[in-house]
Formats: C-alpha cells, structure tokens, sequence
C-alpha cells in the first residue's frame, strides 16, 4: 500500500513539474524513477523512452503506467497515470476559469494574448525539432544532419494531401504509416 | 443530445484521438480542430487556440490537458473528466499490454517501417497547423504578438530555452506592459 502511495506522490511530483510536455520532461523523470528511486535501471529508463515512441500516448503517462505496471500490477499503473495527469488537469481547468472569469479585465486578456503568440512559437519550434527528426535523423541542428529523401518526399505528399486533398489527420497517419511500409521494409 | 450519448460520445472521441497520438502530443490540436471545431461546431478556431495556449502553459501532458479543456467546453465539469478518462485509457492499456512482451515488440520491423513513415506525416500535420495558426496571429491588429511568436520560436528551437521560462518570461513581459498601460490610462 505504501509503495503505491509513493508511486502516486512521486508521479504527482513529476506531473506537476513537468510545463511544456515532451522531452522537456525526460530529465525530471529520470531524476525520479531512477536516481532518488530505485524504481528502474538506466538501461530500462532508455527503453521505455523508445517504447514511448512507438506507442501512442504522451510520454509521461507512458513511463507513468510503465513504470507502476512493473512495480505493483495493475493498481500501481493506474496510480502512477493518475498522479501524474491530475495536476495538469485540475490547473488548466483552473487556468480556463480564472480567463473566463475575468474576460473584461484588460491585464487579464493581454496575459492569455500573450501567452497564446507564446504557444504557437513554442508548437512551431516543435514542429522544427519532428521535421529534424523525421527528415534528418537527429533532434537538435547542432548535430550532424542526414538528409534523407525519402522521408523528404514522404512529407511533401502528406503536405500536398492536407492541401489540395484536405485530407484531415487520421487518413494521413494511416496513409504515411502505410508508405512507411512501402519505403522502409 | 442525450447526456449520457453525449458523454459516451465525447469519451469515444478522447479514446480515438489519444489511439493516434503519436510523435509528440501536438498532434491533437489538428485533431480536435477537425472534430471539434470543423465538423461538429461545438467552439471556434479562436476558442481552440486559446485552449490550447493555456493546456501549454499549465504542467502535465498538453494532449490530456487540451482534451479535458474541450470536455469541459462542450460538457461542463463532467466532460472534463470523462474526457481525461478517455485519453489515458489507451495509452494506459497499450503500455499495461505492452510492458510484459516489450522485446518482441520492439525488434519488430513492420513496426518501426510505419513509425518511420509517421514521422513525415506528423511532420505535416504539425506545419500546416503552425502555418493556420500564425496567420491568425498575425491577422491581429495588436503588435505585440507579432514580435513574440518568431522571438518564441527561436528562442526555443535555436538557443533551446525551457519552454517554462520562456512562458513565464512573457509573463511577466505582459504584467509589465499592463502595469505601465495602467498607469498612463489613468490619468486620461
């Protein structure tokens, strides 16, 4: 019981720390589940971060579920996952309060106009770093790059799809997970 | 609607959405765009962007914390959580399944083959959203986020900021603002 107690707190701990999601989280979980925990070893830590990868979901939850699957079963995967989405969810829903409440202030309104300008940097930087991954093999452009075509043209299509097609996201995850199929196997 | 065909529709939706949410949480913001804002009309583009401004700035996952804004918008507090129920469930039990058969998984080649393609169509996806949502940043009369969305991108994509300092850094960019705006707007 206790054990899941601390899964749950220390999932909590890692939600609650974890402003900008992805990567930006990696180190804090790593901190967590494998130095102040004995929880998992470096070895096991690098292959959830693959696992998480070929799987859907956000990462935090993915390690989250991982990592209390291991431990204790089933209860302590549903407490580590809850734990580490709560906070998330109980602020944004805080957040989208106090922007309502207070629509006709005019500090109020900058502040989200900001932060939304913000937001869209932030996704477009993001973007950068999926199109250095996915056409350049590496996730920072002060690595070495290599180029790769295919994916090059790949992107192209999908892009030409949206488009011209206004094909929506799922027929082009399912047609690019396709012609991944027809490229790299 | 019914109530609860409306919360079982919104649970399904969160349920598939999180299915296909691969390469990074972003991918749901188109997602929800096309459900939510183009084919059922329950907010605007405008609302959506808000949303997800604040699912940004608020800790945890982005998916999960912009999947429970919509819930909330379109189903009150209720929505919320059946929302948040729906997009962890699949992640929650691929990764319970997965997590005792992870070898054969990982070393299966079909597997990588379509993940490798998703990357280019996530990479797509991810700029054409960019490319709709600036521009509607930029169709604003306000100068200021004009100037802040290029500062944000590189500052995080070429110097590699946090994006919580980033974040928080505006913040305080925009109390200031407003403070000075203040001060001058009360002596007209």
């Amino acid at each position: 019981m206790s054990l899941i107690l601390d899964l749950f707190l220390t999932f909590l701990k890692i939600g609650l720390f974890s402003i900008g999601g992805g990567y930006a989280t990696l180190p804090l979980i790593q901190q967590q589940a494998v130095v102040v925990h004995p929880w998992l070893t470096l070895q096991e830590f690098t292959d959830i971060i693959t696992l998480s990868q070929m799987t859907p979901g956000p990462l935090a939850v993915n390690t989250s579920t991982f990592v209390g699957m291991r431990l204790a079963g089933m209860a302590g995967a549903a407490a580590a996952t809850g734990g580490c989405v709560l906070c998330g969810i109980v602020i944004s829903l805080a957040l989208q309060h106090f922007f309502r409440r207070n629509q006709n202030q005019r500090a109020v309104l900058q502040l989200l106009e900001t932060l939304k300008s913000a937001s869209v940097g932030l996704i477009a930087a993001s973007a950068a770093t999926i199109i250095m991954i996915a056409l350049f093999g590496v996730s920072s452009w002060k690595q070495t790059l290599h180029f790769n075509p295919s994916a090059f043209l790949l992107f192209l299509l999908a892009l030409i799809s949206i488009q011209k097609w206004k094909l929506g996201p799922m027929p082009i995850l399912i047609l690019s997970a396709l012609a991944g199929c027809f490229f790299y196997l | 609607m019914h109530s609860w065909k409306k919360g079982l529709w919104l649970f399904g939706v969160n349920f598939y959405i999180s299915m296909f949410t691969f390469g990074g949480g972003y991918i749901v913001i188109p997602m929800i765009r096309k459900i939510f804002v183009q084919q059922k009309q329950l907010f605007t583009e405008a609302e959506l962007l808000e949303m997800a401004a604040i699912a940004q700035s608020s800790p945890g996952a982005i998916a999960v914390n912009l999947s429970v804004l919509a819930g909330r918008r379109t189903f009150g507090i209720a929505g919320a959580w059946i929302s948040a129920f729906g997009a962890v469930l699949p992640s929650f039990l691929i990764l319970a399944l997965i997590s005792s058969c992870y070898d054969a998984f990982r070393t299966q080649p079909l597997i990588n083959a379509c993940l490798k393609g998703m990357e280019a169509g996530v990479a797509a996806l991810i700029v054409q959203l960019v490319a709709d949502m600036s521009a509607a940043i930029f169709r604003q009369k306000q100068k200021l986020p004009h100037v802040i969305l290029p500062v944000t991108f590189l500052c995080a994509f070429v110097l590699e900021i946090p994006a919580m300092t980033l974040l928080l850094f505006w913040c305080c960019v925009s109390l200031g603002i407003s403070v000075i705006q203040h001060g001058k707007g009360s002596r007209v």
